[in-house]
């Protein structure tokens, strides 16, 4: 047996030492990390990883300011210093918080734990990836596979009275092939997450290997990408990656509140076309960017953000909410205890639509057909944004025909939602992990397949 | 022997006992404090210290790795059992052997005082005169999003079976803002940044000029038309290529076929305008440190000479499978990962060209001051890119209107081979690895617009 993690009485001592020289709010955040990670690289499992961690934050919030402390381990005594530490800089009178009532919330099930697993079972999976990668054909040249695992267990103390938790764990595998024809090289990936247990790779987890072997030989035929604006058909799943990037960061009340994103004063009017319907949701069973309760202890929800074509809803944490007088989204989120919480992204996706994709495509004359993205990333201020292709088509005629290597979309958040003109009908899911003031979080994106009337696609062929 | 060193040494035992053939240990300790101010008040001021060992096992020619933050003898030892587990499920590998002693010379000078001596009080007011400069540079300069100080006071301690020992200290400090102006419709945004070992080393009123400036710049910027053209990269834009190539330089992507530059070892893959090496050991370097991440010395490297590429970087591992020795390369983020082949401080040569000078070369073109999507938009394996970008107009030899919403694309080393000129002025760019460059001139490169 493992002791909990944050005792009641412990919590209620560091919580009046952080407010014993003031402050109008209080909270401790104790955090239990695991993981394992095993990579194979040229058919070798070379690398086995696996990291403990323990600690706790403490915050104490002051007017406009908030004091942060953290310490690795949680050993009362230390635990009290860090609250110590972060009230030093106040100089008021003390303030006494709430007595602690225990606040149940549910983590998600998971059926199979992962360190329950032997890590040779774990092997023998990352040896299948390459293998059936390697089928696939002689010109692959280059695989790697890695799984990762992570559990996390968080406690959470506030000085409202607030005691609660909750017990995390994600697994994912990734897998990378190299291509090599003649005259070219390409890459190909693909990645399955969940909040689950080890049943998640249960099915055909080699399949990814697969489409990531698949994707590298398709590109050996490919051109070079096109460029200037165009019709674009955004493919399914991390094709959500787009919304994520245009909308859903300039949604976050953080930017709202420092005038620093395109959708300051847009609540309630309209952004898009009547067809657009959008949700964050952190409750989505099983997905990557789930979780019962944030950062904050607060439940997590389903938050519409953009209901036929309009804005409905900014996403808040606890601090930005309060600013404006509204209830937290339940969107403060943190990387670790080792960082502040702050408004943050969980599900994000586009509602399915009625459209088929053979359809929105059948209609574009000359287009592109952008399947699935590297990355992107966005400047909320200015609406600026950019997504590397990793997997695209030139549309001719109706059809998809040429795989493109080297493309860009770029655009601005506020052009490129009014330009949604279908949202397709063959919604999913899938895994990213988003960056934001130096935290990474593990957020889940999708959508049907989506098309923009015009987009810029930044490609070498004028 | 400091508290650290000890632990390091405790932590090599235990993985021996445990089953270990042998094993490394790195511990770091790492105290650091954050400011953020916005509007004129403190928003979160973050005091941290976090302590924690990686310990690397081998089983003959296997490798394991187990990394956790309990330091005291049973929390050691756990951390110990599980790397020794851990190297048993791993695969053979013949190269696969710990680094051997070797002499390692000091490197004093890396920490700064004054990150100790400054209070939290006088930190704020560093970051708050950031944002005033920025603020009242200009009307039009209607906010700053956030100006951040923060700094990190690192002890570092590794230890081996081998008779690998060794520690050092070393502080940097860095601040930035994000500036927002307003002008012709629309909000503009500009970086500024500078970076020190101590707070007394950084210049807030140049920083906050720095953002203001570039945000300004951009007021009424537009969309450029399609085209190839020359091309001026500022040195933050050049750094950020520069770091991407760092990775294509790794032995390890060069013997796994990972990189551009894999096969072209002596081979002619610049101009003669680029010069590049790594340096370990460069005073001013915010990566440098007497020995790397598995105990081997740092030092310098020739890369890129007279166009020509010279060497790769090595860590003991990839040096094994060609049978020579490392470069000191074995970079480790923390002591929650396994050391790995990378880049410590990349310094391009500077030229003799003022800024003005590689205008007046261009004649008509871009100048380049920022990229977006580096990450997503560069394919590490083949070298392609196509990022986002935004800057100003080159008509006449002389900067012109502003321009935003264009891609630049290409491939990694021919741009390398197109670079005509480099400037006289360098600079150290902390984002996405460690790179000391000036601005660069490409004779061409496609431009994507309206």
């Amino acid at each position: 047996m493992t002791p909990p993690l944050l005792d009641g009485e412990v919590a209620a001592r560091v919580l009046s030492r952080a407010l014993a020289n003031g402050g109008r709010f209080a909270e401790v955040f104790a955090e239990r990390r695991h993981g394992q990670v095993l990579a194979i690289d040229e058919g070798r499992i070379e690398s086995v990883q696996s990291g403990a961690e323990q600690g706790a934050g403490v915050r104490v919030v002051d007017g406009a300011t908030t004091y942060f402390a953290h310490v690795d381990g949680l050993d009362p005594a230390e635990l009290e210093r860090a609250a110590g530490e972060a009230a030093a800089a106040l100089k008021g009178d003390r303030r006494e918080p709430q007595p602690l009532r225990g606040r149940d919330a549910t983590p998600l099930p998971i059926e199979r734990r992962p360190e329950a697993v032997p890590a040779a079972q774990k092997a023998e999976m990352l040896r299948e990836l390459d293998e059936r990668a390697r089928a696939k054909g002689g010109e692959i040249a280059q695989f790697t596979a890695s799984y990762a695992e992570a559990r996390r267990e968080v406690a959470i103390a506030n000085s409202d009275g607030l005691l609660t938790g909750d017990d995390r764990t994600r697994v994912r595998i990734g897998a990378q092939a190299v291509a090599r024809g003649e005259g070219s090289v390409e890459t190909g990936s693909e990645t399955l997450g969940a909040h689950r247990g080890y049943e998640l790779l249960e099915g055909d987890p080699a399949g990814i290997a697969e489409q990531a072997a698949v994707k590298a030989l398709t590109l050996l035929d490919a051109v070079p990408a096109p460029s200037g604006s165009m019709p674009v058909v955004v493919g399914g799943g991390f094709g959500g990656v787009l919304f994520h990037e245009m909308t859903g960061h300039g949604l976050e009340a953080d930017h709202i509140q420092k005038g620093a994103s395109v959708y300051v004063g847009k609540l309630g009017e309209r952004v898009a076309e009547p067809l657009l319907n959008a949700y964050d949701d952190g409750r989505l069973p099983g997905e990557w960017g789930s979780d019962a309760i944030d950062d904050e202890g607060q439940l997590t929800q389903k938050t519409l953000v953009i209901e036929d074509g309009r804005v409905a809803s900014y996403l808040y944490d606890r601090l930005t909410a309060e600013r404006e007088g509204v209830a937290s989204t339940g969107n403060g989120r943190r990387e670790s205890f080792r960082h502040l919480p702050i408004p943050r992204m969980t599900n994000t996706y586009i509602a399915p639509g009625e459209a088929s994709p053979e359809e929105m495509i059948a209609e574009v004359e000359r287009g592109f057909y952008a399947v699935s993205f590297g990355g992107g990333q966005v400047d909320p201020a200015t609406g600026d944004f950019v997504f590397g292709v990793n997997e695209g088509y030139l549309i001719e005629g109706g059809k998809v025909t040429s795989p493109c290597r080297g493309a860009t979309l770029i655009g601005n958040c506020l052009d490129a939602l009014a330009a949604i003109d279908a949202v397709g009908d063959d919604f999913f899911m899938k895994t990213g992990m988003c960056g934001k003031g130096g935290q990474k979080v593990p957020v889940g994106t999708g959508q049907g397949h989506v098309r923009l009337r015009a987009l810029t696609v930044g490609g070498t062929e004028q | 022997m400091t508290e650290l060193s000890a632990v390091a040494h405790r932590a090599v035992e235990a993985a021996t006992a445990a089953g270990a053939g042998d094993a490394e240990a790195y511990v770091s300790r790492e105290s650091g404090r954050e400011v953020r101010v916005h509007g004129g008040e403190v928003e979160s001021l973050t005091a941290a210290v976090q302590t924690g060992v990686g310990i690397r096992a081998w089983r003959g020619r296997r490798v394991g790795y187990a990394y956790g933050t309990d330091l005291t003898e049973a929390g050691v030892a756990a951390i110990a059992d599980r790397a020794a587990e851990a190297a048993a499920v791993a695969d053979e590998d013949e190269f696969a052997a710990p680094p051997r002693p070797a002499e390692i010379e000091s490197l004093p000078g890396l920490g700064d005082p004054s990150i100790a001596e400054w209070e939290a009080s006088r930190l704020a007011e560093l970051a708050l005169t950031v944002e005033r400069t920025a603020l009242a540079s200009d009307s039009r300069l209607v906010g700053v999003e956030t100006a951040v100080y923060a700094d990190a006071a690192e002890q570092v301690a590794i230890a081996s079976s081998t008779g690998i020992a060794g520690e050092y200290e070393t502080s940097t400090c860095y601040a930035y803002l994000q500036a927002l102006a307003e002008g012709e419709g629309a909000r503009e945004t500009g970086l500024g940044f500078g970076l020190a070992r101590g707070p007394r080393g950084l210049d807030p009123e140049a920083i906050g000029a720095e953002g203001a400036r570039r945000a300004l710049d951009m007021i009424g910027a537009g969309k450029p038309e399609s085209r190839s053209c020359p091309v001026v990269l500022d040195a933050t834009v050049a750094a950020g290529f520069v770091g991407l190539l760092g990775g294509g330089l790794s032995a390890k992507a060069v013997q796994r076929g990972r990189s551009p530059l894999a096969g072209r070892l002596e081979e002619e893959v610049a101009s003669a305008a680029f010069a590049l090496h790594d340096d370990g050991r460069e005073p001013d370097g915010p990566a440098s440190a007497p020995f790397d991440g598995e105990g081997v010395s740092r030092r310098r490297t020739a890369l890129i000479e007279r166009g020509r590429l010279r060497s790769y970087l090595y860590d003991t591992y990839a040096a094994n499978r060609e049978g020579g020795s490392s470069t000191g390369s074995a970079a480790r983020g923390s002591y929650r990962s396994l050391p790995s082949v990378s880049t410590s401080n990349l310094v391009v040569a500077p030229g003799s060209h003022s800024f003005e000078e590689l205008l007046a070369q261009a004649g008509e073109g871009v100048f380049v001051d920022d990229v977006a999507g580096l990450h997503s938009g560069v394919n590490p394996v083949t070298g392609v890119f196509s990022v986002g970008a935004s800057g100003r107009m080159i008509r006449g030899g002389q900067l012109a209107e502003p321009v935003r919403e264009f891609t630049i694309a290409g491939e990694l080393v021919a741009m390398l081979g197109a670079v005509s000129a480099a400037g006289a002025d360098t600079r150290w760019v902390p984002f996405g690895g460690s790179v000391s460059t000036p601005p660069l001139l490409i004779a061409e490169l496609a431009i994507s617009g309206s």
